[in-house]
C-alpha cells in the first residue's frame, strides 16, 4: 500500500493533460464496484418486504411455531431451524476430529512423497459438485445405512430416544454423515495450514525437552494453532448451515423436530428447494422468504465470527515475528 | 530423534505416542476414503450408462429406456455463460478498481459487501434472484438462473482479481507512471498484464465453482424436458437434471443421473486441471 501513495505524486504534473482518461476509468471501475453493493442491497430490501406478510402474521412465533401448514395458512419454521443446526452440529461431532487428525497427519507426520497426493485429494474432495454428494449418499450410502447400520441400531437400543422410530434410510443419520463428508476438507485444508504456520522452534523446543512426537503436537503445536482451527471449524459450520442439495436428498423431508437419528427430518435449505418452486399462496412466499433471511442471518453471524477468529491468528502470527 | 527421546521415556508414554499417531493416521485414511467411495461409484456407475445418445438426444418419458440430456447440457453452457458474462465483467472491473484505489473510503465498504456475498449459502442467492427476476417477468427463465449464478461468482473473481493486481511490485507501476503514461494506460499496459494469470485462475476457478450448482437454479432456471436457447424462458441444466433423475423412482432414470454426474465432474476436474496449468505457466514465467 506504500507503493500506491508513491505513486500519486508523479500523477501531480501530469494532472491536467490526463484528466480525461484518468478520471472515466475510476469511474467506470467504481461504478461496477458499485453495482455489486447496489444489487445486494437492493436484493436484501426485496427480500425482506416479500418476508414482510409472514412477520407481521406470526411475529416471533414463526421461529418457535412447529406447525408448518401451507393449506391451512399456518407456518411455524421451528421444524426446519431445528434441523439446520442439530445436522450441523451431529457433522461437526464426526468431521472435526477426524478433519483435525488429517490435518495433523498432513502438517506432522506425513513422509514428504504422500502429502501431496493427499492435500490434491482433499482439495479435489471440495471441488464435487454438492448434487453428486446427493446422487452418492441417496443411491449408495442411505441402502447401506438402512440395512446396515439402522437396522441394527434400531433393534438392539430402539427404546432409546436417540435411535427410536424406524429405520428408513434417509434420515438426520445420513443427513449428518454426508455433511460431515463434505465439510471435511474445509477443516483438513484450513486447519493444515494453521499448522503449518506454527513456528518450528516451537517443536524444536518441545522435543529438545524429550518429548515424544504426540507431546509435540499436543503441547507444543496444538496450543498455538488453537485459534485458527477452531476459525477452520466455524468456517465448516457456516458451509454446514447453508449445504442444501445433498440434505435434501437424503434427510427425508419430514417437517418434525425430533432428537433421533432415524428419523427423517428437514432443514432451512432444503425446504426451500422443495417448496420454492410451487409455493403460490403471497403467505407462503412469505414465510419462505422468513425462513431464507433467517438462513442468511444465522450464516452471517457465524463466517462473521469464523473470519474474525482466522484475522486475529493472521495478525497476531504477523506482530509476534 | 526419536531414538534420542524413546531411551528414556516411559512405556505409558511411548504407547500414548504410538495411538495417537496411529489415529492420525487413521483421520488422514478417513478423509480420503469418501472421496474414493464417491468417486468409485461416479466412474464406474457412469461409464456403463454413458453413451453417445446421451448427448445428442432428448430426456425421454418414463418408461421409455434411453434418452440423454443434450437440454441439460446446452442450457448449462448457456446459463454459467450468462453468469460468467456478468460476474466476470463486475468482478474483474470491480477487483481493478479495489487494487487501484485502495486509498479510497468506499473499498472497505465494498470489500465487506463482497465477503458477506461470498458466505450467503447459495440456495439463498436463488430466493434473491428469484424476487429480483422472476416475480417481476412472470416466469423462470435461463437469465434469472444466470443472475443468480453470477451473485456466487462476483465475489470470488473480485477478491482474486483485486489480490493479483496487488502482488504486482510496485517499480513497474512507478516505471510506467515516470515514462509519462497517465493512470489508466498504466493499469491496462503495465499492470493487468503482468496480473494476468492469477486473474485467469480465479476465474476459471469460479467457473467451476457454478457450474455444479443446483440450489439456486431450482427455482429460477427451473427445468425443460426440450431444447431452449431463448434466455426468457425455462432452461434445463445438467445438475438439476442430474437432481430430478436422482430423487426419481426409476432406475432407468437413475443410470442416466450417474451418467450426468460423471459428465459434470470430468468437466469441473477439467477446468481444475486448467487452472493449474495457468498457475504453473505463471510460476514459468
Amino acid at each position: 500500500m506504500k507503493q500506491t501513495t508513491a505513486v500519486g505524486s508523479p500523477r501531480l504534473r501530469s494532472r491536467r493533460r490526463h484528466d480525461v482518461g484518468d478520471a472515466l476509468f475510476l469511474r467506470v471501475t467504481q461504478a461496477f464496484a458499485l453495482a455489486m453493493v447496489a444489487v445486494v442491497l437492493l436484493a436484501l430490501g426485496v427480500t425482506a418486504r416479500s418476508a414482510w406478510p409472514a412477520v407481521r402474521a406470526f411475529g416471533l412465533g414463526f421461529l418457535t411455531g412447529s406447525t408448518w401448514d401451507p393449506v391451512a395458512d399456518k407456518f411455524g419454521a421451528w421444524p426446519f431451524v431445528w434441523g439446520t443446526l442439530y445436522s450441523s452440529f451431529l457433522a461437526l461431532l464426526l468431521a472435526v476430529p477426524v478433519g483435525v487428525a488429517g490435518a495433523i497427519f498432513l502438517s506432522e507426520l506425513s513422509p514428504r512423497w504422500l502429502s501431496g497426493p493427499v492435500s490434491f485429494l482433499v482439495e479435489l474432495l471440495a471441488a464435487i459438485p454438492s448434487v453428486v454428494y446427493g446422487l452418492w449418499g441417496l443411491l449408495v450410502m442411505v441402502p447401506w445405512l438402512r440395512d446396515r447400520v439402522q437396522a441394527p441400531l434400531n433393534g438392539a437400543l430402539g427404546n432409546w430416544p436417540l435411535f427410536s422410530g424406524a429405520p428408513y434410510g434417509v434420515s438426520m443419520m445420513a443427513a449428518a454423515l454426508v455433511l460431515a463428508i463434505m465439510i471435511l476438507p474445509i477443516i483438513t485444508a484450513v486447519a493444515r495450514d494453521v499448522l503449518r504456520a506454527v513456528p518450528r522452534e516451537q517443536r524444536e523446543a518441545a522435543l529438545a525437552l524429550g518429548s515424544t512426537r504426540w507431546e509435540t503436537i499436543w503441547r507444543a503445536v496444538l496450543p498455538f494453532g488453537r485459534v485458527g482451527v477452531l476459525g477452520a471449524v466455524i468456517l465448516a459450520l457456516g458451509r454446514a448451515l447453508g449445504e442444501t442439495m445433498a440434505v435434501t436428498m437424503v434427510i427425508g423431508n419430514r417437517p418434525e423436530a425430533s432428537i433421533s437419528l432415524l428419523n427423517p427430518a428437514y432443514t432451512m435449505a432444503s425446504v426451500l428447494a422443495n417448496e420454492y418452486a410451487e409455493a403460490t399462496g403471497r403467505l407462503h412466499v412469505a414465510a419462505l422468504s422468513g425462513v431464507a433471511l433467517t438462513l442468511f442471518v444465522i450464516t452471517f453471524i457465524v463466517n462473521g465470527l469464523a473470519r474474525w477468529l482466522v484475522w486475529r491468528v493472521a495478525h497476531r502470527a504477523g506482530g509476534s515475528r | 530423534m526419536s531414538g534420542l527421546a524413546g531411551s528414556r521415556t516411559s512405556l505409558r508414554r511411548r504407547l500414548t505416542n504410538l495411538a495417537m499417531l496411529g489415529l492420525c493416521w487413521l483421520g488422514a485414511g478417513l478423509a480420503v476414503l469418501p472421496l474414493v467411495l464417491v468417486l468409485y461409484y461416479v466412474a464406474t456407475t457412469g461409464l456403463r450408462a454413458l453413451n453417445l445418445d446421451f448427448f445428442t438426444q432428448l430426456p425421454r418419458p418414463v418408461g421409455e429406456p434411453g434418452g440423454g440430456m443434450k437440454p441439460a447440457i446446452l442450457g448449462s453452457l448457456e446459463i454459467v455463460g450468462i453468469a460468467s458474462v456478468l460476474g466476470l465483467l463486475v468482478g474483474i472491473l470491480g477487483g481493478i478498481y479495489l487494487a487501484e484505489y485502495p486509498n479510497h473510503r468506499m473499498v472497505q465498504g465494498i470489500q465487506f459487501t463482497a465477503d458477506v456475498l461470498s458466505s450467503v449459502p447459495s440456495i439463498v442467492l436463488g430466493v434473491v434472484a428469484y424476487a429480483l427476476l422472476v416475480v417481476p417477468m412472470r416466469r423462470f427463465s435461463a437469465l434469472a438462473g444466470g443472475v443468480a449464478l453470477a451473485f456466487i461468482m462476483t465475489p470470488i473473481v473480485l477478491r482474486t482479481t483485486e489480490e493479483m493486481i496487488r502482488l504486482v511490485p510496485g517499480s513497474l507501476r512507478e516505471a510506467s507512471l515516470a515514462l509519462g503514461a497517465p493512470r489508466w494506460r498504466t493499469a491496462i499496459s503495465a499492470v493487468l498484464p503482468v496480473a494476468r494469470a492469477g486473474i485467469v485462475t480465479g476465474a476459471l476457478l469460479a467457473v467451476a465453482r457454478v457450474a455444479g450448482e443446483t440450489a439456486p437454479l431450482l427455482f429460477t432456471a427451473l427445468n425443460n424436458q426440450y431444447l431452449n436457447f431463448r434466455p426468457d424462458q425455462p432452461t434445463a441444466s445438467l445438475p438439476v437434471q442430474i437432481y430430478t433423475y436422482a430423487i426419481s423412482p426409476y432406475d432407468d432414470w437413475h443410470r442416466l443421473a450417474w451418467a450426468g454426474a460423471l459428465v459434470l465432474v470430468g468437466l469441473i476436474a477439467l477446468l481444475s486441471l486448467l487452472t493449474r496449468l495457468a498457475i504453473r505457466g505463471r510460476a514459468l514465467e
